[in-house]
Parts: structure tokens; C-alpha cells; sequence
């Protein structure tokens, strides 16, 4: 069987930005690394909060839209499957449609606290919608939002899931 | 994703980001992260494939512990398909034999709500207090 190494996904957008005439897009490049903040419980004693970009909203919840969505959405993890819905405009949608823990893990997480090797799941996901052009709008914007909301729910560690 | 988790660790609590995407990963270098060779939409794992999620979130959770140097990006031993050939037509239409295709699959970006089902849109709350609509003051393009 052939094996491949992962797919450049930044070379085959620049690819693609030619093809299509447009600039080329201004990847975010980090030179420096954040320091890793201690893990403060082991995980069978960590809450864990659920942070997912796959355009996840409930019934009853305003949609994302498609152009540069800052909004995000609150998502009770307890709350009914069946009202789990997706939108995004960058990926296939069948997968998710079908099950929503491709890209917003909950079954698997509550799981892993059902057996012990995770302490909790917090109540309160969050999701947004990614392949939001402006890096700077994200890092000015809503990661500060999200960051300060998040603390309210006091987590232990964080599980971020883009799709 | 990344930028996100890098302000989430820099307030003190400890993140880990699942990937697909190997090189965007690298370049926004988010504090730990779990790599899964799957195709874009199954980061967390295959539909209806409950026992398989489970084991690969065990794997990628343990990153947390794993990991102690910033910026490394652990790889789960998961393959979506033995054969590798399906990286191929991943946004390369020419691969696929279907030169005249556009090679952008997006979907057009709307600037109103895109409902999975039209009945949502019904039911949906415009004042949603879990609907957190931000405005910024920085609003220029970039």
C-alpha cells in the first residue's frame, strides 16, 4: 500500500489561490512558542472544556453565515443530539450531518468520564465557525471573547477541534 | 484554532488541539496539539464509529500529559484508509481527472444564516442569549 506523508494543506491553498487568480493568502506563522501552562489535576480528575470550529448550532439557535463570522454559540453538552446541526462553506457537511462527533467529539468525551480517565465534561461548548479570512480579526476579536468567557466555567484543560 | 488555544494557555489553563492539517498546525504552532491523517471534516473520527472515536480521543487526551515541550504535535497511530492514494484529489481537481471542474469546492460565502434544515430557520431565536454576536472596533479589512 502507498503511504503518503500529510497533505501541505497551506501549499495546495496557495495552489489554488494561483489557479483561481487571486493573492496568495497570508498564513499565520508563529515564531514563538507559548509556554505550556502546567496541567494542574491529572485528567482523571480534570474538567474538560469543548471548543469546536465546525460551524456547530442547536434547533433554536441562529445559523452561521458564511462571509467572515465572528458570532459564536453556546452549546449545552447535555442537550439533545438531535437538535445538533452544522454549516460551514469549507468542508463536507454529509459526514457531520450524519454524526455530529466527527468534528464536536461529545459522545466520546462523556465516555471517557463515564470510565474515569477524564474527570468531567464541562456543560458549556463552544463553537464557531473557522475560515474566517482575517487571522487579526480572530486574535483581536474573538479569541478574546472566547478566552474570557471561558474562565467563568473555570475548565482545568481545554480540547480545541477544528474540522 | 491554534491562535485561539495560544491565548487560552497564555491565561494559565493547559489546551491541546486536535489536527488534520499537519502544515497549519506547524506554522500557528498552537501549545500541543494531536495530529489525525484524516481528510478535512473527521477530526475527531469517522460517522457512527463510536468505539474508534473513543480510543482515538484516549490517544489524543494523553497528549496532555505527553507533550511537554510547546508546539509539539503529537501523531495518532490512525490511518483513514491503508492506502494513502485519496490525499491525491484533496483539492486537486486535475487528480481527479476533472480538469474542467473549478478548483474551488467552497461554497459561496453568504452573508446571511445557512440553515441545515429551512425549519430552523422557524424556530431560530434572534435574540438567542447563547448566539454571541461580536462587533470589532478594528474593523478594516485585512
Amino acid at each position: 500500500m502507498v503511504k503518503q506523508p500529510p497533505i501541505d494543506y497551506i501549499e495546495r491553498t496557495q495552489k489554488q489561490y494561483e489557479a483561481l487568480g487571486y493573492p496568495s493568502y497570508q498564513w499565520v506563522y508563529n515564531d514563538t512558542a507559548v509556554p505550556l501552562a502546567p496541567l494542574k489535576k491529572p485528567l482523571s480528575e480534570a474538567k474538560l472544556s469543548l471548543i469546536a470550529s465546525g460551524g456547530l448550532y442547536t434547533r433554536g439557535q441562529v445559523a452561521f453565515h458564511y462571509k467572515d463570522d465572528l458570532s459564536y454559540r453556546e452549546i449545552n453538552v447535555f442537550g439533545p443530539a438531535a437538535d445538533l446541526r452544522a454549516s460551514h462553506f469549507a468542508y463536507d457537511l454529509a459526514p457531520v450531518r450524519k454524526d455530529p462527533n466527527v468534528v464536536f467529539p461529545v459522545e466520546p468525551l462523556k465516555q471517557l468520564v463515564a470510565s474515569g480517565f477524564l474527570g468531567a465534561l464541562a456543560e458549556r461548548a463552544y463553537t464557531f465557525m473557522g475560515g474566517i479570512y482575517s487571522a487579526r480579526k480572530v486574535k483581536d476579536i474573538l479569541a478574546p471573547a472566547l478566552a474570557a468567557r471561558l474562565l467563568s466555567d473555570q475548565p482545568d484543560v481545554v480540547l480545541l477541534v477544528p474540522a | 484554532m491554534g491562535l485561539i488555544a495560544r491565548q487560552i494557555e497564555a491565561l494559565g489553563i493547559a489546551t491541546l488541539c486536535l489536527s488534520s492539517a499537519y502544515s497549519i498546525t506547524r506554522a500557528v504552532r498552537p501549545p500541543r496539539a494531536s495530529f489525525v491523517d484524516f481528510p478535512l471534516g473527521h477530526t475527531s473520527g469517522r460517522p457512527h464509529a463510536l468505539d474508534e472515536q473513543v480510543a482515538m480521543m484516549t490517544e489524543a487526551l494523553k497528549g496532555f500529559e505527553d507533550i511537554t515541550q510547546s508546539g509539539d504535535i503529537k501523531t495518532l497511530p490512525y490511518e483513514w484508509l491503508a492506502d494513502h492514494s485519496w490525499k491525491d484529489a484533496v483539492m486537486q481537481p486535475a487528480a481527479r481527472g476533472d480538469a474542467s471542474a473549478g478548483s474551488d469546492f467552497r461554497l459561496p460565502r453568504f452573508d446571511t444564516p445557512q440553515y441545515q434544515f429551512e425549519a430552523d430557520a422557524e424556530v431560530a431565536d434572534e435574540g438567542c442569549p447563547t448566539c454571541v454576536f461580536l462587533t470589532g472596533s478594528t474593523d478594516t479589512p485585512i
